[in-house]
């Protein structure tokens, strides 16, 4: 895939492979799935629930749940590999070059800390500053992100702020050391809608001024249309249609992605029966063979079941679907 | 009351106590706290339609829905079914017939079934507690009926819970609503804990059951595109109150009220063009705490066209233009037309 710009990719992840052991042998929970993020780039991964998309994000920190383990493929941040890295030098990586912002931000807050306290520790932890120093940080960090009175806040405890707010300090925890990177899993999900849209414009203004790529999973394809410059799809653990945001949501190649656009309720145009798509995602246990999508797919030929589909270039986008696997030769096109 | 009118609140009340212990209030002079999670909602169902409560957390539509199947008493003010007062219905005997026309869907469908019961148990419960049917044999066939009804298998009756995906335990929910033949369904945010491909699903069946059983919805939502598919009429709600009140086309297409109008241009869209990569300009501000609600409009401290009388007055419902909205502004024409 090209990345977004000019500049290098910061993350790559290539051909990652996550799986569980069970008594049942191995299941593969996320298979197979290589993208990339620029510098800037803000990339959305999209996905039902339990297609993999908190997975991946987890993998790329390294915060996978043991049995849950990494058992292929390579991840790499600014040219250096980091999904072999030992547990502490993985751990300096964390919050230095990789932030993280998780959906509910009370479980990322220590309740018994005061958040300037929990803001001088990361900062500190990461940063060669002193104590002082730290807390000028520290409030400098919650002026940017649009907390009012900064000067008294940071000596409140979590529970005395909002939702909304807390989302706030948690994402000035994840900037706390100016990381490249910030994997942001469902960071609006918990938040109702006038507060979301706050904290939306507050990412792509980091990403804008600092030059943060930013991992945004969600499940919520507004919240992409409005926020992303490209789109992952994922389905089944895998990566079904990479893509510019624009091309997905308008005119997306892999009929799931289609599918899941057209499913979409909105709120102009007509009114009556919403498309559906049939069915539910296959378990872990019961992926079906060749391409996972073909019980759903009203598409689907005999390759489909027979074959997995690779990502291969579509109607302007990368989509793992054989509708396209022709689509090289220009005299089909 | 008219004839078509199914349900009818007036001026509901409902107040949870949140005050300190008695120890604290008498040590420390602390005073009474309560939250008025509703305070004076009124509106009317027809029969057939689909109304819908739409509102940010904590606004107290999902109160309102409990309110109405008797999950919580009201405060204050009454809930009037089908022309029976449901307040003077003390006694449980009384209650069932009711109970029987009036059922609830609930937002989780992990959390509302009985994980122990088998799926045919789960949905012939209430036909066991209203005794609607004669004998084992008529029950097995009616639950077999339910479910294939909302697109389940016969099969499946045999099944656990967790056997089945999101999707499929709230189409088990729905079989168990529709069991006792009900005319009237309070559903509560149905489809939030669904994935979008699966509430199209459940929306459409929804739909569906609508025009052939001739069902009556009160619907609650967060989610304004998902009213805007299913609702004949929507009642915004904010801080406890019915902020406007509309035909579900008349809301989306001239939304008056200013916190409606914040409701709609804050929905991230699927079709933002794509500049709106640069900002789009958020409204400051939160919901206030309802502890301790602002005087006046509730509204006022968010809104740009906030003056003197909202931040005294609380303003009612009236009528403006095809709705009802309950804003100064709206009503001395100081809002600037859209």
């Amino acid at each position: 895939m090209t990345a977004y710009g000019n500049g290098e990719p910061l993350l790559k992840v290539e051909n990652l492979r996550v799986e569980v052991p069970t008594r049942r042998g191995s299941l593969v929970a996320i298979d197979d799935v290589s993208f990339d993020i620029a510098p800037g780039e803000i990339l959305g991964v999209v996905g039902e629930s339990g297609a993999g998309k908190s997975l991946t994000g987890a993998a790329i920190i390294g915060l996978l749940e043991p049995p849950l383990r990494i058992t292929g493929g390579r991840v790499t941040l600014g040219g250096r590999r980091i999904d072999k890295l030992p547990y502490e030098a993985m751990r300096r990586i964390r919050g230095k070059e990789i932030g993280a912002i998780f959906q509910d931000p009370l479980t990322s807050l220590n309740p018994l800390y005061t958040i300037g306290h929990q803001l001088v520790e990361t900062i500190r932890t990461h940063l060669d500053l002193g104590s002082a120093a730290a807390r000028a940080r520290a409030l400098e960090l919650l002026n940017e992100v649009g907390i009012a009175a900064a000067e008294v806040r940071i000596n409140h405890y979590p529970h005395q702020f909002s939702g909304g707010m807390r989302q706030r300090v948690v994402i000035a925890l994840a900037l706390a050391a100016n990381p490249r990177l910030i994997i942001a899993d469902e960071p609006t999900t918990a938040l109702d809608v006038s507060i979301q849209a706050q904290v939306i414009a507050l990412l792509k203004r980091l990403g804008r001024q600092h030059g943060t790529a930013i991992m945004l999973v969600t499940h919520d394809m507004g919240v992409i249309a409005e926020t992303a410059h490209r789109v992952a799809v994922m389905y089944a653990g895998r990566a079904v249609e990479i893509g510019p945001v624009r091309t997905i949501v308008d005119t997306p190649s892999h009929p799931y992605t289609a599918g899941l656009m057209a499913s979409i309720p909105r709120t102009t145009g007509r009114r009556g029966r919403l498309q559906q798509i049939d069915g539910a995602m296959p378990r872990l246990t019961a992926i079906p063979s060749g391409c996972a999508f073909n019980p759903r797919c009203l598409k689907a030929f005999d390759r489909c079941h027979a074959e997995r589909p690779e990502l291969m270039p579509a109607r302007g986008t990368m989509a793992a679907c054989w509708l396209y696997a022709d689509a090289m030769q220009p005299t089909h096109a | 009351m008219p004839d078509d009118t199914i349900l009818e609140v007036n001026d509901l009340k409902r107040h949870f106590d949140v005050s300190p212990p008695a120890l604290e209030r008498l040590l420390q002079g602390k005073n009474r706290a309560a939250v008025k999670a509703i305070d004076g909602v009124s509106f009317t169902i027809k029969r057939g339609e689909t109304f819908s409560l739409v509102g940010e957390s904590g606004c107290g539509k999902t109160t309102v829905a409990r309110c109405v199947v008797g999950l919580y008493q009201p405060t204050a003010g009454n809930i009037v079914f089908d022309g029976v007062d449901l307040g003077r219905l003390r006694q449980r005997k009384a209650m069932a017939p009711v109970r029987r026309r009036m059922q609830m869907i609930f937002q989780d469908p992990y959390a509302s079934l009985n994980p122990r019961w088998r799926v045919r148990k789960i949905v012939a419960e209430p036909l066991v507690t209203h005794r609607l049917v004669a004998d084992k044999r008529e029950l097995r066939a009616r639950v077999d009926e339910l479910l294939e009804q909302v697109r389940l298998s016969a099969a499946d009756g045999d099944k656990f819970p967790h056997e089945f995906s999101g999707g499929q335990r709230q189409r088990i929910s729905i079989a168990r609503a529709l069991a006792a033949h009900p005319e009237f369904l309070v559903c509560d945010e149905p489809t939030s804990a669904l994935d979008v491909s699966v509430q199209a699903q459940i929306l459409n069946l929804m739909k569906d059951l609508q025009r052939r059983l001739g069902l009556t919805y009160l619907f609650i939502s967060h989610n304004l595109a998902v009213i805007y598919q299913i609702s004949d009429r929507v009642g915004v709600m904010y801080l406890g109150r019915l902020v406007e009140l509309a035909s579900a086309d008349g809301l989306f297409a001239q939304p008056r009220h200013p916190y409606t109008q914040l409701l709609l241009e804050t929905i991230p869209r699927l079709d933002a063009p794509v500049g709106s990569l640069n900002e789009r300009e958020p409204v400051a501000g939160e919901v206030p705490n309802p502890i301790d609600p602002p005087p006046g409009c509730a509204f006022h401290p968010r809104c740009r066209y906030a003056n003197d009388r909202c931040r005294s007055q609380r303003p009612s419902l009236l009528v403006a233009g095809g709705a009802f909205v309950a804003c100064h502004a709206v009503e001395e024409g100081r809002l600037p037309g859209r």
